[in-house]
């Protein structure tokens, strides 16, 4: 129809023109300067063709960094939707100091990371930081958490899961509050345990804010690294480096925008492809109503 | 291109007319601070001050974050045409600001006598950093060094005398010994020593090399070297005194939990800045000494800290008024009433002669060590592409912490990747 | 089993899933008790809870000074409401084209919009501070918001949202003379007020929490965000004083506790009325 076409375009033309303008213009000039050298005032770009994508094969910290995104991915994303949904099924029932849990699990989305970044420090300081204390209650020495390369990856991991956690919460809840109370007593009629009710019933029901919370730890597993530049600056020797945090070093620290830009591009890419594909699949799958 | 004629035309459609008429010299300056207390303050009313005596300019003094946010705001300001005229960034900072074409020298401003006695009034060791090329790229404002502090009550407890630092690199692995404490199952409850190295590493470990006699970079900022036996030697003393002798936290320590972990009595010797000695003199429960870094070959440390930078991209008359503004802020009245409100060393001998320096240092002796100590400084490590070439050895020092590689072999690796960076720059 | 078993059981069970959810309340409560713990006492019990400890205010005024708070509070709640209302009227105009309009190129400016879902502007932070500094806009609250303004994520959450409204709804109130905007404000936003909630708080909770492009974009007190306040006391050479850090960050927070504690059985249920479809 062509008053729809017209419609359409007025309807779209705000929002298109914001979002080209500062993702897709800026972002296709980042695919672009990643074929070219780094300008360096006196010396203009020039045309290098693969050179950058080569340099990052060749770049071990960019490796590592892969590799560690990965871990970290791996585990902050079913770590902190399991999570979430335990916290959500405690304060979706009956229960003493129901305030004070909802209080306690919402903390994390009303505290910046700029500050929470230090409190973890603290948390994980060897001998008088909190987990040390406990430790030593029992006899246990201490532990540098931090300053080993075997666990250093975990201790930030961990700071993104209480993060994510708290926040995903909330929306399972409001997913749960959705189930039809007769549901419940339907399946406790006909002896269904509470077991069988959330594997057959709740699971089921609450698919597409998975879904949701899913693309979003997604993000957030490749997005949050505020903590990072507290906590670790990345070390020690690159141990809890993030891909984001190692693009945001070799652009702004290092200033080299040209493998900044190829990195950039690689991330894009997988996002994209991630993106795409898990929205076009959802769309299909999960049935909204 | 496509994307800058979108640009513009977004540009046009939603710029409204901003002009705004300019009587006097504006100024633009960032300025990081990494001391927390008054510093900003101090800054406000220092430029404030100025002002006030100096109708014919404003100066709008913006906090810019921490040294590394200052840069990447400089940076990002004078890629989008809006660089500031005046900042205070990281010494180290400077080649890559040449590099980048950012900064001009103070020489353009001040006549051949002027600049010479200008220049030659401030600390030789913080001119290292900040000039290269027979040019003045940077002059000294908020500079430190690395220097050691200890606790004389745990000195007095192990049996030492608690009026003397360890001098030398054994005496400082012999008290260590007798200063690390530990409980009935075996833990230890205080360490005799904490050297800091997350982050930048490479600055406290410079506290090592130097006196086993190695110097990091060349002066033109275009080589390393890494792979000197001598800083080898560092390194495996370094690895050592964590791994084998025990008087060390293994593993890497926070630099920002290291002056309490002074005050918890978790470590009897620390290193770190001069730039602590307010907080650890305001806050630590027992007397505590300040000393040099103890000596090998020789006595030696870095400096460190933030100097005044002039960007480029300015007119004259704004240059030339930053350039003055930069001139009354290093005054000794001004460089001694920003060095005691922040601890930072001020930066002339002058300014240790004016009257409120004199009374400080009389009221704070250990301020003193530093200044003593910067006889046997020598230049932060910092060339081109100084990030990236940093972080080469930040990396070697934690792999060889952590016992990923020998002390040889990391450094080996750094100054192989060095190489390939800083040959370009020959 | 007896009835009495049962009910011993069901009784024990009540008591492990309760004592299973304060353990876990308390841990994530942990860095905000601490939070308390040192904003309220002298920086020598930073490390040492004692009960003993004396109580003090004196952080909070140290804190205090070292940032103007109040207006970055002001400027951080105009820029999240400010962003927040664009991100909302825009997604809501281009969800509906997606969700009810044919046209052509339709997929792929879809692509495009899901694009942006991970492909945010933060990466993009050069790029962006060149446009905001040609179009002026350096150093205003606008500037930081603006590129987020037209959010993927939004559009994409209300197009789905949309078309789940069943289409006989649209075409009734057309029938009733409703113009697009009218039907959009009758039938389409009511029915998705459980999105535009949940879109809220993630939006809010993003934008109340960024740190490194406002840095960037502004210069003056005027414009810049608390987490720009916040961020004098992290990353110090002189190392964390946790009193004050927590005194500054509990001011800051404070208020949003507060209203949270407040208003949660509203917010809670308004929330979850009809959930996230």
């Amino acid at each position: 129809m062509k008053r729809d076409w017209i419609y359409a375009l007025l309807l779209l033309l705000p929002a298109m023109v914001l979002l080209m303008g500062f993702t897709h213009i800026p972002a296709i000039e980042t695919v672009i300067s990643s074929f070219f050298s780094t300008p360096h005032g006196r010396r203009p770009a020039h045309f290098v063709g693969l050179e950058n994508y080569r340099y990052l094969l060749e770049d071990d910290v960019f490796i590592r960094s892969c590799w560690n995104n990965l871990i970290y991915s791996a585990i902050t994303i079913p770590a902190s939707i399991i999570i979430a949904l335990v916290m959500a099924l405690f304060v979706h029932n009956r229960m003493a100091g129901l305030s004070f849990l909802r209080m306690a699990f919402f903390t994390p989305t009303v505290l910046p990371m700029i500050a929470v970044g230090n409190i973890w420090l603290f948390f994980y300081t060897p001998s008088f930081g909190l987990i040390d204390q406990i430790r030593g209650l029992f006899g246990l020495p201490a532990q540098n958490w931090m300053g080993s390369t075997d666990t250093v990856l975990y201790t930030v991991l961990v700071v993104a899961v209480w993060k994510n956690a708290g926040f995903f919460m909330i929306f399972y809840l409001a997913a749960l509050q959705t189930i039809p109370t007769q549901l419940r007593e339907a399946a406790s009629l006909e002896g269904a345990g509470r077991w069988t009710f959330f594997r057959r019933v709740t699971v089921p029901l609450i698919m597409p804010t998975t879904l949701f919370i899913m693309v979003n730890a997604i993000i957030n597993s490749v997005r949050l690294i505020d903590h990072i530049f507290i906590m670790t600056q990345g070390g020690p020797n690159n141990a809890s480096r993030l891909l984001l945090y190692h693009i945001y070093e070799v652009a702004f620290e290092y200033w080299d925008t040209a493998p900044a830009s190829a990195m950039t591009v690689v991330i894009l890419a997988v996002l994209s492809l991630l993106a795409i594909g898990q929205f076009f699949w959802l769309d299909r799958k999960v049935h909204y109503r | 291109m496509a994307s800058h004629f979108l640009k513009s035309t977004l540009a046009a459609a939603l710029l409204s007319a901003i002009a705004v008429p300019a009587f006097a010299v504006d100024l633009q300056f960032y300025f990081p601070v990494s001391v927390g207390g008054k510093a900003a303050d101090t800054i406000q009313s220092l430029t404030e001050d100025y002002v006030k005596s100096h109708k014919d300019v404003t100066i709008d003094a913006i906090y810019a974050g921490s040294y590394t946010d200052a840069l990447t705001k400089a940076m990002t300001a004078a890629r989008g045409g809006n660089a500031p005229q005046l900042s205070v960034l990281l010494s180290t900072d400077m080649f890559t600001l040449i590099d980048q074409d950012l900064i001009q020298p103070f020489d353009d401003f001040v006549s051949a006598d002027e600049g010479k006695a200008w220049f030659g009034s401030f600390y030789p060791a913080f001119m290292l950093n900040s000039q290269t090329g027979g040019k003045t790229w940077g002059i000294p404002f908020q500079r430190s060094t690395p220097v050691m502090y200890w606790n004389k009550e745990a000195f007095k407890e192990a049996g030492l005398d608690p009026d003397k630092a360890p001098a030398t690199w054994e005496e400082m692995v012999e008290y260590g010994h007798k200063l690390t404490k530990k409980d009935a199952s075996g833990n230890v409850t205080q360490w005799g020593l904490r050297i800091p190295l997350d982050g930048f590493p490479y600055w406290l470990f410079q506290g090592l090399s130097t006196p086993a006699g190695a110097i990091l970079a060349n002066a033109d900022g275009n080589k390393t070297d890494f792979a000197n036996p001598k800083v080898v030697e560092a390194l495996t003393f370094l690895v050592k005194m964590a791994k084998e002798e025990k008087i060390m936290e293994e593993g890497v320590t926070a630099w920002s939990a290291t002056p309490k972990a002074f005050f918890e009595r978790e470590a009897a010797m620390i290193w770190t800045t001069t730039g602590n000695l307010t907080n650890i003199r305001t806050n630590a429960p027992f007397d505590f000494g300040v000393g040099f870094l103890p000596k090998h070959e020789r006595y030696g440390a870095p400096t460190g800290g933030g100097n005044f930078v002039l960007f480029k991209d300015a007119t004259e008359e704004q240059k030339k008024a930053a350039v003055q503004f930069v001139k009354w802020m290093t005054e000794p009245e001004q460089a001694a009433k920003w060095s005691i409100a922040t601890g930072y060393v001020a930066p002339s001998p002058a300014a240790w002669e004016t009257e409120a320096m004199k009374a400080y240092a009389k009221d704070v002796p250990q301020a003193a060590v530093a200044r003593d100590q910067l006889e046997y400084a020598v230049a932060e490590l910092s060339t081109y592409e100084n990030q990236k070439v940093t972080n080469f050895l930040n990396d070697a020092i934690h792999a060889a912490l952590a016992g990923e590689k020998t002390p040889e072999e990391a450094l080996k690796e750094a100054q192989e990747k060095a190489e390939r960076v800083l040959k370009n720059y020959r | 089993m007896t009835a009495q078993d049962i009910t011993l059981a069901a009784r024990l069970d009540r008591a492990l899933l309760t004592l299973g959810a304060w353990l876990l309340a308390i841990l994530w409560i942990l860095p905000l008790a601490y939070a308390v713990w040192t904003a309220f006492h002298p920086s020598a019990y930073e490390t040492n809870f004692s009960l003993t400890a004396p109580l003090t205010l004196e952080n909070f005024p140290k804190a205090w000074v070292q940032a103007p708070f109040a207006r970055y509070f002001l400027n951080t709640m105009m820029l999240v409401a400010m962003t927040l209302t664009a991100q909302l009227v825009l997604s809501t105009l281009a969800a509906y084209a997606f969700a009810r309009l044919k046209f052509p190129g339709k997929n792929i400016l879809f692509t495009l919009v899901l694009l942006q879902l991970m492909v945010t502007p933060d990466i993009l932070l050069v790029k962006n501070y060149e446009t905001m500094s040609m179009l002026g806009l350096v150093d205003t609250i606008l500037a930081i918001g603006l590129p987020y303004f037209a959010s993927g994520f939004c559009i994409f959450l209300l197009r789905q949202t949309f078309m789940t409204i069943p289409k006989e709804l649209d075409d009734a109130a057309r029938i009733e003379g409703e113009g697009l905007i009218g039907t959009l404000w009758r039938v389409y936003i009511p029915l998705a007020k459980p999105t535009y909630l949940a879109f809220g708080l993630v939006s809010v909770s993003a934008h109340w929490n960024d740190f490194l492009w406002p840095l960037i974009v502004t210069n003056s007190v005027e414009t810049r965000p608390l987490t720009v306040g916040l961020s004098v006391f992290s990353m110090t050479e002189s190392g964390v004083e946790w009193s004050v850090i927590n005194a500054a960050t509990l001011m800051t927070s404070g208020p949003l506790l507060v209203g949270f504690l407040l208003f949660q059985r509203q917010f809670v249920q308004s929330f979850m009325r009809a959930g996230i479809k």
